[in-house]
């Protein structure tokens, strides 16, 4: 029985091998994409980049295709689940770009996966524009890899921004001094803490708690506790999805609530503020994007109506902005061949129109103009700092969990 | 040697000649997939040399392996790569008769939790050290190649056969089938049985270690959480035992065929892989207990091959 049932699986397997790999009329433009679907991340992928991704070419395709010389064509999207491996991001690529041959890939989503896969791409030939690595690293990178590009900024900087943000507080007479800093324990928060307490000591500032929790950590009732015996006027926490949520619900039950409350990665999702309401209402966190901008508005929307769910307020702007780079860069060089359009992209002198505002590539091949730091006001995540963007509001005190 | 061992090495200088040439006949595609298989062979042989005759399952390879990778990752900017390897190798092997003096005295599903730990335990020490020296996230950039990679994993490949082969003649192979068999046995025969399991435990610990430190150039990034993913060690204890640990051949005949048939599900099925990989693996088991030694043995038993 059991042979019986394996012959009809291995019957069914060769029925869908042959099925695919049809249908290469060439009016299409093949995209393979390979990002988390399982794993750790995600849940991540699944708020951030799939949403994105699909949203683009849903709306390309409903626009009639990109217009390609004298032809208009329509995307045809490849989808392949990494499993947040960089074994699997590295084959993923491989087999999308030998075996389903796909005319342009999209990055992977986050850090780890897109280094993974930049051998494959290079070695390939195939523009990587990232939405979701950040690095401090693009100038070795971009030697390494002259095919990849960087959106969304640079983590020292954020840093650098955030501390920044307090130091300005001060300086009006809105905050004190005393500072409260934790971390996640892994490379970003020990970096980006690193970062921080530089900037925040060299202009005064005293850290009167500091602490950091293994990357998982479910109970973060200690840190709070910690931070709030300390008295602090700011609270910094450098964290990722899971301790962010965590962080900011032992603050609401022990009411600890400093004049300024900064949670890291996911205070810009959109489930973030569904979980807690308006009570985060003055609390800031990583990243941001000008959320009053018409553009960014009609993304928002379009995300929405087409997902069933918005887009957080950082990077599902700036991975739907890579592809809307890849997309002017095929439509201005006329060509979808891959040479062609990552010579008109590795030429510094354009500058791309995306729903981030306009964004063009330095020498590093990075994006010089982003958010680093947004706050929860009114119900939006709005920046409060940025490189080289307009639209920054001021930053508003903390006013407690109400 | 026998007549049987000089055509068994003509067999496997052959076949280690076909897979060391891949690069030069194959794509880039089979190259990646090559790659990825040669990891596995390597990781998988190496653990049936212990947990093959021992019949204590180690979930420990993530361990090792992270270590590898990290042995790298602080080591690839003042030393030459070439040593990194054999660095990682002996750390592993240290790492393993420790972990070896204290663990392999605990038998069973203890033993097996225990390794289980092993991995999170080093990737918390690891990221407490990195807290510590305020240490960043590491960039291994480097120019060596996929085919460097693929080419070094199977000359370590062919190490480990080697030793596999030499130990399975040695009183050390044979004492390990003896614990293997029952330990009581072998204690009461005058064979110091912690003694034999540690050193025979330092094989796989070693070769994880290099593996790791081999393919850290390959992820570039290297963080705890994906160094230490725990998937590793139960992907190696699966392809292991479908192929059967009863011979030194019998991981390579599970890698091949479940690196292809993971491959081919996630490229027909990419949003169900895991679902469908769970359902194929029932299948597999339900079919080839012994795996597919066992399988061929059984061939050979009805159809008057010699026994």
């Amino acid at each position: 029985m059991y042979r019986r049932t394996f012959t009809q699986l291995a019957a069914a397997a060769v029925a869908l091998a042959a099925g695919a790999g049809m249908s290469l009329a060439q009016d299409t433009i093949r995209m393979g994409a390979a990002a988390p679907q399982t794993g750790p991340l995600a849940g991540g992928a699944t708020v951030t980049h799939w949403p994105a991704v699909r949203l683009w070419v849903h709306q390309t395709n409903e626009a009639g295709g990109l217009q390609v010389g004298d032809r208009r064509m329509t995307i045809e999207l490849v989808e392949y689940d990494d499993q947040t491996n960089p074994q699997q991001a590295i084959q993923a690529a491989q087999r999308l770009a030998t075996q389903d041959q796909v005319d342009f890939m999209v990055a992977p989503y986050s850090t780890g996966m897109n280094l993974a896969a930049a051998p494959i791409f290079a070695q390939l030939g195939y523009p990587m524009i990232t939405g979701t690595a950040v690095t401090d690293q693009q100038p070795a990178l971009a030697q390494q890899f002259p095919n990849m590009f960087f959106v969304l900024g640079r983590t020292s900087v954020m840093a650098e921004d955030t501390a920044h943000v307090l130091v300005g507080m001060r300086d009006r007479g809105e905050i004190g001094n005393r500072v409260a800093l934790v971390n996640v324990a892994d490379a970003f928060g020990i970096e980006m803490a690193g970062i921080s307490r530089g900037v925040l000591e060299e202009n005064g500032f005293e850290i009167v708690y500091e602490s950091s929790y293994p990357l998982g950590t479910q109970d973060l009732a200690p840190v709070i506790d910690g931070a709030k015996a300390a008295t602090p006027d700011a609270f910094i926490a450098w964290s990722y999805p899971g301790d962010t949520f965590a962080l900011t619900d032992q603050a609401i039950v022990q009411n600890f609530a400093p004049h300024v409350f900064f949670t890291a990665v996911a205070t810009a999702f959109p489930g973030y503020a569904a979980r807690f309401g308006d009570q985060i209402e003055g609390v800031m966190g990583m990243g941001g994007v000008n959320a009053d901008d018409a553009a960014f508005q009609a993304f928002a929307e379009a995300h929405m109506e087409f997902a069933g769910q918005a887009p957080d307020y950082w990077a599902s702007a700036a991975t739907y902005a890579t592809l809307e780079i890849l997309g002017q860069a095929i439509e201005a060089t006329g060509s979808i061949d891959r040479a062609t359009v990552l010579a008109y992209l590795q030429d510094r002198s354009h500058e791309y129109e995306t729903i981030l505002g306009p964004v063009n590539f330095n020498e590093n091949n990075d994006n010089e103009r982003y958010w680093t730091v947004g706050q929860w006001q009114d119900g939006v995540f709005r920046g409060i700092a940025a490189r080289g963007r307009d639209g920054a509001v001021a930053a508003e005190l903390f006013d407690g969990w109400n | 040697m026998s007549g049987t061992d000089w055509r068994n090495l003509a067999i496997s200088a052959a076949l280690l000649g076909l897979a060391a040439l891949l690069p030069v006949y194959g794509s880039p595609y089979w190259l990646t997939m090559g790659t990825t298989m040669a990891m596995f062979v390597v990781l998988a042989t190496s653990w049936a040399l212990f947990s093959g005759p021992t019949h204590y399952i180690s979930l420990a390879t993530a361990a090792f392996f992270g270590i590898g990778t990290f042995v790298t990752g602080l080591g690839f900017q003042s030393l030459p790569f070439w040593v990194l390897p054999p660095l990682a190798a002996v750390i592993g092997a240290v790492l393993a008769a420790l972990v070896g003096l204290v663990t392999l005295r605990l038998s069973g599903v203890y033993f097996v939790i225990f390794t289980l730990g092993l991995a999170e335990m080093v990737r918390q020490v690891v990221t407490w050290v990195q807290n510590q020296t305020g240490h960043r996230g590491m960039y291994v950039l480097t120019s060596i190649t996929e085919r460097e990679i693929y080419w070094m994993l199977v000359a370590l490949g062919a190490l480990v056969f080697l030793a596999g082969w030499l130990i399975g003649r040695s009183r050390l192979g044979f004492a390990l089938r003896i614990i293997g068999n029952d330990e009581t046995v072998a204690k009461h025969a005058g064979i110091d049985t912690a003694l034999a399991k540690v050193a025979l435990f330092m094989v796989p610990g070693a070769v994880a270690a290099a593996t790791g430190a081999i393919l850290a150039p390959r992820y570039i990034y290297i963080e705890p959480s994906t160094a230490f993913a725990p998937l590793l060690s139960f992907q190696v204890v699966i392809m292991a035992l479908l192929g059967g640990t009863g011979r030194l051949w019998g991981p390579v005949a599970g890698v091949i065929p479940f690196s292809l048939l993971w491959e081919a599900i996630t490229r027909q099925a990419p949003n169900q892989t895991l679902l469908l990989l769970g359902i194929a693996f029932l299948v597999i088991v339900y079919l080839l207990p012994g795996g597919f030694v066992g399988l061929w043995e059984r061939f050979r038993r009805r159809f008057g091959g010699r026994t």
